[in-house]
């Protein structure tokens, strides 16, 4: 099978749409509601996972004809915590405020059901290069949610894109202006209603995915 | 004492591992079909819980930090890798004894019950733990400093966690009769309803212990 062909292109395409892993797998729901109240930590945990997850598909595919079947799962733990410990260190060398920002949902990302699933799923039947597509894949789909919700959120919780104020100091009610933030999408609670419309404009739109 | 009960009852109620973390959130949508498995899968969730937060506080203060084992040896670095290997040996454990001790239960939560050592709650209160081991306990109700305010909030946790889930699946029961619109049904409103149930907790946070 040649480095491009047309099925490792579906490998790639599927879950940035179709196979979503939020919206149709159900699959790394806990960090997508709980990073996502502003749009630049939200941005770091999608690379973050998507660089992991690659990589870690990469790792358990190479190796997937020598691992006994008994430990199968604790060598793809041991695998992704070695790999999110060096993520994490990285995160918290260059980028320190969003690694404070992301506290344990860093560490978290090993129990990121997006990694188990795809490396169960995927890895451990195909090959390096195909893995490597679906873990890049994988992350972007997981990725663009993020950012949806995270947009959404910052614009409408903070009024700032990226900590660039958007909505004019002018237009606030303290200012004169009649609009106030909308705290409650600072909140936890908002982060699930806004997936669920994610979900709802996802599968209106994709007639085939409707339950 | 009276820290002990103000850690248990937080646990529960205010800091709630699904609806103020998102803890476990994979595992709550599968499993909360039905009252009877969610309670169950709660039971085992607490368990594990127990076990592991506790232990993974002495590993923490006995081995990893810095200091702990040898003047100037900082091992932290390797918590993530022992705490997971901790976990997953322990609900390694756990499937052996409700395989033993209720077949029934064990046939219906099928793959969910190893799933749980990948549960983000597990991992999720023991990096909290490894936070929270440096708050000052005079300052903050949300400090640990010793096995017993980890069994406290381990207990707390699991407990938060059981009432978020079987309290989804009791909702859910009632849903399969509602007239959902078709885009929506599954797991769109199954979000919502938890947003929602999340923004009742929210009248918790206000509590003073």
């Amino acid at each position: 099978m040649s480095l491009f062909s047309k099925e490792n292109g579906e490998v790639f395409m599927g879950p940035l749409n179709l196979n979503n892993p939020i919206a149709v797998q159900v699959l790394g729901i806990c960090s997508a509601l709980a990073v996502t109240s502003q749009l630049k930590p939200a941005i770091v945990m999608g690379l973050s996972v998507t660089v992991i997850t690659a990589f870690a598909n990469v790792i358990i595919s190479l190796l997937r004809k020598t691992i006994p079947n008994r430990i199968r799962i604790i060598v793809q733990l041991v695998v992704v915590a070695a790999l999110v410990t060096i993520v994490s260190n990285i995160l918290k060398a260059y980028v320190y405020d969003v690694s404070v920002q992301l506290s344990v949902y860093v560490g978290l990302i090993i129990t990121n059901c997006i990694l188990m699933g795809r490396l169960e799923a995927f890895a451990m039947q195909n090959g390096p290069w195909e893995s490597f597509l679906d873990g890049i894949g994988n992350g972007l789909g997981y990725a663009i949610v993020l950012v949806i919700v995270g947009f959404v959120r910052e614009i409408f919780g903070f009024g700032t894109i990226f900590g660039f104020q958007i909505i004019p100091d002018s237009a606030y009610v303290e200012n004169g202006g009649l609009y106030i933030n909308n705290g409650m999408m600072t909140m936890p609670a908002m982060a699930l209603i806004i997936v669920a419309c994610v979900i709802w404009a996802h599968r209106a739109y994709n007639k085939e995915l409707e339950a | 004492m009276e820290h002990f009960i103000s850690l248990f009852v937080r646990s529960i109620f205010v800091d709630n591992m699904i609806f103020a973390f998102f803890l476990g959130m994979c595992s709550y949508l599968a499993v909360s079909k039905t009252v009877k498995t969610s309670f169950g899968l709660g039971v085992a969730v607490t368990f594990v819980l127990l076990i592991t937060v506790p232990v993974d506080y002495l590993l923490q203060t006995k081995v990893l930090a810095n200091g702990a084992l040898a003047e100037g040896v900082d091992l932290t670095f390797l918590a993530f890798i022992l705490f997971i290997a901790v976990i997953a040996g322990m609900v390694q454990l756990v499937e052996m004894v409700v395989e033993r001790f209720s077949p029934s239960l064990y046939a219906a939560l099928g793959i969910f019950l190893p799933l749980i050592a990948v549960n983000c709650a597990i991992m999720g209160a023991s990096l909290f733990m490894q936070q929270r081991i440096l708050l000052d306990p005079e300052t903050s109700t949300q400090a640990i400093s010793g096995v017993g305010d980890c069994v406290a909030y381990a207990l707390g946790s699991g407990i938060g966690w059981t009432l978020a889930i079987v309290g989804l699946a009791a909702i859910r029961e009632k849903m399969a009769y509602s007239d959902v619109p078709k885009p929506l049904q599954g797991l769109g409103i199954t979000f919502i309803t938890v947003g929602l149930m999340a923004m009742a907790f929210m009248c918790f946070s206000g509590l003073k212990l």
